[in-house]
């Protein structure tokens, strides 16, 4: 019986697509275009207000595509970050003991919540950075970092060598992170006490450091000062980028919040009290007994999150932003008339993405799992 | 702050004393939960403090000082909200561009749709299962002849003259009636023992879940048209809506997925045993269980799909975000962003927030039945 619904099943989608094939064909020759990414290599003709690599208007489509692609990762790296540390600030929150904080942080989570993406990002866009003051009244951080309706400006690292510091900074990620690995790794086995952040930290700063000097290239940190009617120097976040960062950290953080209270209250009330009675205070029950245990918990549903703020970053081509979506799938279709191609493309990036983190999360998973005896 | 053992889940401490007086009972109360120790008290007086500074910035402003008529943006003189704004385009807001003098055909829709939601969610009517039958086949239908018309005398309204409030309830009824029963299918497909149906079902769940919903808009709305027999002029709405379907049926199918996982098979070999085939052991004893396990999953999923509804306004249809947006920028409203969004959030806000408590007291009166 099996084989027959199966052979239907084969034979529908068969049938759908040499119908859906056929009509393609119909329509293309209607339309005069053609299948293929031939289109890639025209110029694309059009500014992008901001791109991290370097593009002018007569760069063709698969420069389009890439800075798409790193305008969305940048995106999602930012919005990562912030909503993660203000989702933990939430979710231990919505634990204290102390009433008023674990009232505040409810209310946070069920207004934010329940309200669209989309009009968060609108509201930051349209009426939070509107009415910020302009470049020349501009809000002053420290002097360092400013806010005004231009967008934020941070104070930003210039080199002339910026291929070498960018090595010579994943190189001393590298060597912190073995360090810290091995410097933990004694201390466990030895049931000594090891600091191993400190010699981590100094190894970390270290390495660029010497690149630098050793190599005699120049480097110095460019600070935002104003200058007529607008800033120079530093790092402009636009306002597009601004608004949609802070949005998206706002929304994301209401679901993290959750994800981190769901995970610690999932740790069992008798593994802290067992804490407590071998003479554990309050950070060593969180660090060596809570944590490890809530971290099980809340790895995948926080990847899935993740993966979330990822896709939720195409909300982007509403404001303006160039994302990939804004971009790529937006701008480039109504230039070349390609929708299948692009559409296509864009589905696969972010495809390809999930799918990588998606493996990532399992092997986790098969590697954190509780090993019985 | 407080002592190891309770803090993580600091909630559940007791507070002791409470047989006391009211009063001895409440301030035992406030020292215990805000002032229990000096910075306790500090950081409680600041969370009061900055909880005060919001309500006072926002109420006055939406409420105090607030305007309520007017014909434009300068009638608005306070420094409160311009709700003259919102009760100018109230209409608009809520029918879109529907011509006003057919208004009432949306108006019976709505009074259908809330007859459907009472008889569905009021425990006491019977006939659940009429209710489901009248809100999958009776309610779409009839809302669609309804508010396109072009028989027994009603005028055809062109599906892109809908829009506002009407439109999102389209988008997200038909959308959560349609994707739980797809997304049931697929689940069941996904743990099905034929290998071509699984690998199928596990492709498209997949797919959907790895790519943001915008682009699954884009496709249905740019490239699906490539498909179909040239000549058709498909309705950007149709699409919207089969897009919507079929992207929440996938997040649907995991969520069900969960709870047939959840089941032990024992269930499966007792239905087995009884002489059950499969559809009989599916629907008669496998889904009601699997169903109950994972009711907040699926209202989350159903949230999510309402407040997914406002990306239809990247591809050009006038939900209700669209047409506030499309308001604000009347030269004669211009600067109303905020009331407009106001307006918006608290309409979604009330119909999330009301899924959720809806979704509580079906777990609770489930938690009930299992315990009796």
């Amino acid at each position: 019986m099996g084989w027959l619904y199966q052979g239907l099943l084969v034979a529908a989608l068969a049938f759908l697509a040499s119908v859906a094939v056929g009509n393609l064909h119909d329509n293309l020759a209607a339309r005069g275009l053609k299948l293929g990414f031939d289109f890639l290599w025209q110029e694309a003709g059009f500014e992008i207000a901001f791109h991290l690599i370097p593009y002018t208007a007569s760069d063709n489509y698969w420069r389009v595509f890439l800075i798409g692609i790193t305008n969305t990762l940048l995106v999602t790296v930012l919005a990562i970050v912030f909503s993660t540390i203000l989702g933990f600030a939430v979710g231990i929150a919505q634990l204290s003991g102390n009433w008023a904080m674990s009232r505040a942080a409810r209310i946070y989570v069920e207004i934010v919540r329940n309200l669209p993406q989309l009009l968060h990002i609108l509201i930051l866009y349209n009426v939070a950075l509107r009415a910020l003051p302009a470049p020349r009244a501009a809000i002053s951080l420290g002097d360092a970092v400013y806010l005004s309706n231009r967008g934020i400006l941070v104070p930003a690292l210039t080199t002339d060598r910026p291929g070498l510091l960018a090595l010579a900074i994943l190189v001393g990620l590298a060597a912190a992170l073995a360090l810290f690995r091995s410097l933990t790794g004694y201390a466990e086995r030895s049931g000594r006490r090891v600091n191993a952040w400190l010699p981590a930290l100094a190894v970390l700063l270290l390495v660029p450091a010497l690149a630098i000097g050793l190599s005699g290239a120049g480097i110095g940190v460019s600070v935002p000062q104003l200058k007529g009617f607008n800033f120079a120097g530093g790092w402009v976040l636009v306002p597009e980028l601004s608004a949609l960062v802070i949005a998206m950290a706002i929304y994301n953080a209401a679901f993290i919040g959750e994800l981190v209270r769901a995970s610690i209250e999932s740790v069992n009330k008798g593994q802290r009290e067992a804490s407590a009675a071998i003479g554990f205070g309050w950070w060593q029950t969180l660090r060596f007994i809570v944590i490890p245990q809530a971290v099980r918990v809340l790895l995948p549903p926080l990847s899935n999150q993740y993966l979330n703020i990822l896709k939720g970053s195409s909300l982007a081509v509403a404001i303006g932003y160039p994302d990939l979506v804004g971009v790529f799938t937006g701008i480039s279709i109504n230039q070349t008339g390609r929708a299948i191609e692009i559409v296509a493309m864009t589905m696969a990036v972010y495809l390809a993405i999930s799918l990588l983190i998606g493996a990532l999360i399992n092997l986790f998973n098969h590697m954190t799992r509780i090993v019985e005896r | 702050m407080t002592d190891a053992a309770t803090l993580p889940a600091g909630r559940a401490r007791p507070v002791p004393g409470s047989a006391g007086a009211p009063l001895a009972r409440a301030l035992s109360w406030l020292r215990q939960r805000l002032f229990a120790s000096w910075r306790d008290g500090l950081l409680s007086l600041a969370v009061l403090a900055m909880l005060g500074a919001i309500a006072w910035a926002i109420v006055p402003w939406a409420l105090f000082d607030a305007t309520w008529s007017g014909a434009s943006r300068a009638d608005c003189t306070g420094s409160g909200a311009c709700w003259a704004f919102v009760s100018a385009k109230a209409s608009q807001f809520v029918y879109g561009f529907y011509p006003r003098a057919e208004r009432w055909r949306p108006d019976i829709a709505f009074a259908l749709l809330v007859a459907g939601l009472v008889w569905l969610m009021v425990p006491r009517i019977p006939a659940k299962v009429y209710a489901g039958f009248f809100m999958m086949i009776v309610l779409p239908v009839a809302t669609y002849l309804l508010l396109h018309g072009g028989f027994a005398g009603l005028a055809v309204v062109p599906s892109d003259q809908w829009g506002g409030l009407l439109l999102t309830l389209i988008l997200a009824v038909s959308g959560i009636t349609f994707s739980l029963p797809f997304g049931v299918l697929f689940a069941l497909g996904r743990r099905s023992r034929m290998p071509l149906l699984r690998w199928f079902c596990i492709g498209f769940i997949e797919f959907c879940r790895g790519v943001p919903f915008l682009t699954v808009l884009f496709m249905a709305i740019v490239m699906l048209p490539f498909f179909l027999p040239s000549g058709t002029k498909p309705d950007p709405l149709a699409l919207a809506v089969v897009g919507i379907i079929f992207y929440e049926a996938a997040y649907m199918a995991e969520v069900v997925r969960g709870g047939l996982q959840a089941l032990p098979k024992g269930q499966y070999e007792a239905a087995m045993a009884i002489g059950f085939g499969y559809w009989r052991t599916m629907f008669h004893i496998i889904l009601p269980q699997a169903v109950r396990k994972v009711v907040p999953g699926v209202v989350n999923t159903t949230i999510s799909l309402l407040k997914n509804t406002t990306l239809v306004m990247v591809v050009g249809l006038f939900d209700l975000l669209n047409i506030v947006s499309a308001g604000v920028s009347d030269p004669l409203w211009a600067g109303s962003q905020a009331e407009g969004y106001f307006i918006v959030g608290l309409v979604f806000w009330l119909m999330s927030f009301g899924l959720s408590c809806y979704s509580r007291a079906i777990e609770a009166r489930f938690a009930r039945a299992e315990r009796t």
